[in-house]
């Protein structure tokens, strides 16, 4: 049976997770590569490692990170954050990264989709929508935001998702904006707007408190995967318990040996 | 020498590393002349079934038969595995080996494809691909393509739709010294690298 994926997102700068999926009794927190380790072992499905460094000093150091962690990972790795043409993409890939993950970029130019893919196959180009309800509107209203959210495209999400499919994406990652931070819980809704918009698998993000919230994305919000960051930090030990918690709740899950 | 093949689809990085993890020294090359020297033959790949015309045009689906036929062992990966069939409908302008008669054809509509992500295997006992690995174990996938089930198939996977009927597929195959996997084992964890290690362990008698 096709489990629902629970993927570990990585928040790194300058070579140092700064934020994101950590274990409490881990001494050094911020080492990408020893954290990336500890979540395959725990039963995350697949690492995803987001490169928020904004320097150029820091974009060459983001490849040596990608190449240590990738060393010793034999899931699914997945790089993102400031990729913005095929080249880079392509060393990306030399580092070790399965697949990457494109936002602003692939806004910019849609085109890039079908370059990445036409080189390295569709299932390693993942694109990444920010996307925010727009108020009063119906959910297929909700609009995709560049620059960390703070910059509206005028775009509708649904219909970009539809786009980035026709050029070529293997999976589109999406985050709520509205509940990214809040605890509260996926937006199942716009999830499942997206997700019936597209044959390709969607990836749910953003607002995840608790085991529950997963359970519900992956029902009501029909996600195929979903990224679990800070929740961690708040009372779930790791993967392992999580998906312990989510068999319980009938949710086909990969439990680690 | 354990010669994996590389036909330009996509990204050789990660299964050099998880067969360097297993112990072996692999050697990427696009050479027909290293694959006639080759002890051992890995054909990787993600992508487009097209891809492997490439095989045909520098003349090693010719020095890959040529090895198939001395008995040196062989393993297709995901787009490897198909190969070893007549064809694929994805490109049915470039024809397989033809190891096995069948074609491959894509996943039934109804449901999300590409089928991505960790699924089960019902696998045949006394498989040597499988030798230690449980039943039921989870490995990672990513194709819309499948090749059908037939005799030489050692492991089983389905993918129905939701609620609908189910499309059981090859998910590995074993034939005298020919080997596939459609999934990928250089990312399937423990369980992938057990897989590699059995193959590579494998000696023809």
């Amino acid at each position: 049976m096709l489990t629902k994926r629970i993927i570990a997102c990585l928040d790194v700068r300058d070579g140092r997770v700064v934020k994101g999926v950590q274990f409490v009794d881990l001494v050094d927190a911020g080492d990408p590569a020893e954290l990336a380790a500890r979540h395959a072992a725990a039963g995350a499905d697949e690492v995803v490692l987001l490169d928020i460094t904004a320097t150029h000093e820091g974009r060459a150091t983001l490849l040596s990170t990608v190449q240590r962690t990738a060393q010793r990972l034999f899931v699914p790795f997945t790089v993102g954050g400031g990729i913005r043409t095929a080249d880079e993409a392509a060393a990306v890939f030399d580092a070790g990264a399965d697949k990457i993950s494109i936002n602003s970029a692939a806004l910019a130019d849609p085109a890039l989709i079908g370059a990445i893919g036409s080189r390295f196959g569709a299932q390693a180009v993942i694109v990444a929508i920010d996307a925010r309800r727009t108020p009063n509107r119906p959910i297929e209203d909700a609009e995709v935001f560049v620059a960390g959210g703070r910059k509206p495209t005028g775009r509708r999400a649904v219909e970009w998702a539809r786009e980035a499919e026709d050029r070529g994406a293997g999976e589109i990652l999406l985050t709520s904006m509205d509940a990214d931070g809040t605890r509260a819980g996926f937006d199942c809704e716009l999830t499942a707007a997206v997700s019936k918009a597209v044959q390709i698998p969607v990836i749910a993000s953003g607002g995840a408190g608790a085991a529950q919230h997963f359970t519900q994305v992956f029902r009501e919000g029909r996600a195929d995967a979903a990224l679990a960051a800070s929740i961690f930090h708040f009372g779930i030990a790791d993967v392992r318990a999580l998906k312990e918690e989510l068999r319980h709740d009938g949710i086909p899950v990969r439990l680690p040996c | 020498m354990i010669a994996v093949v590389d036909y330009k689809a996509g990204n050789l990085t990660s299964v050099m590393k998880s067969l360097r993890a297993v112990g072996a020294d692999p050697t990427l090359t696009d050479d027909p002349a290293v694959v006639l020297r080759a002890d051992k033959l890995i054909l990787p790949g993600v992508g487009h079934f097209a891809a492997t015309q490439f095989l045909a045009d520098r003349g090693l689906a010719g020095a890959i038969r040529d090895r198939i036929a001395a008995g040196i062992p062989f393993l297709g990966i995901c787009v490897g595995l198909q190969w070893l069939f007549a064809g694929s409908t994805e490109a049915p302008g470039t024809p397989g080996l033809a190891a096995f008669p069948e074609i491959c054809e894509k996943f039934a509509p109804g449901k999300k494809v590409p089928h991505v992500g960790w699924n089960s295997l019902a696998i045949r006992p006394a498989s040597r691909l499988f030798a230690r690995v449980p039943d039921g174990s989870f490995v990672y996938f990513t194709h819309s393509w499948r090749a059908p089930v037939i005799q030489a198939t050692v492991a089983v996977t389905d993918y129905p739709a939701p609620g609908g009927r189910p499309e059981p597929f090859s998910a590995a195959i074993e034939h005298g010294n020919v080997f596939g996997v459609q999934f990928h084992p250089e990312k399937s964890g423990e369980t992938g690298l057990r897989v590699l290690r059995n193959f590579l362990e494998w000696q023809p008698c």
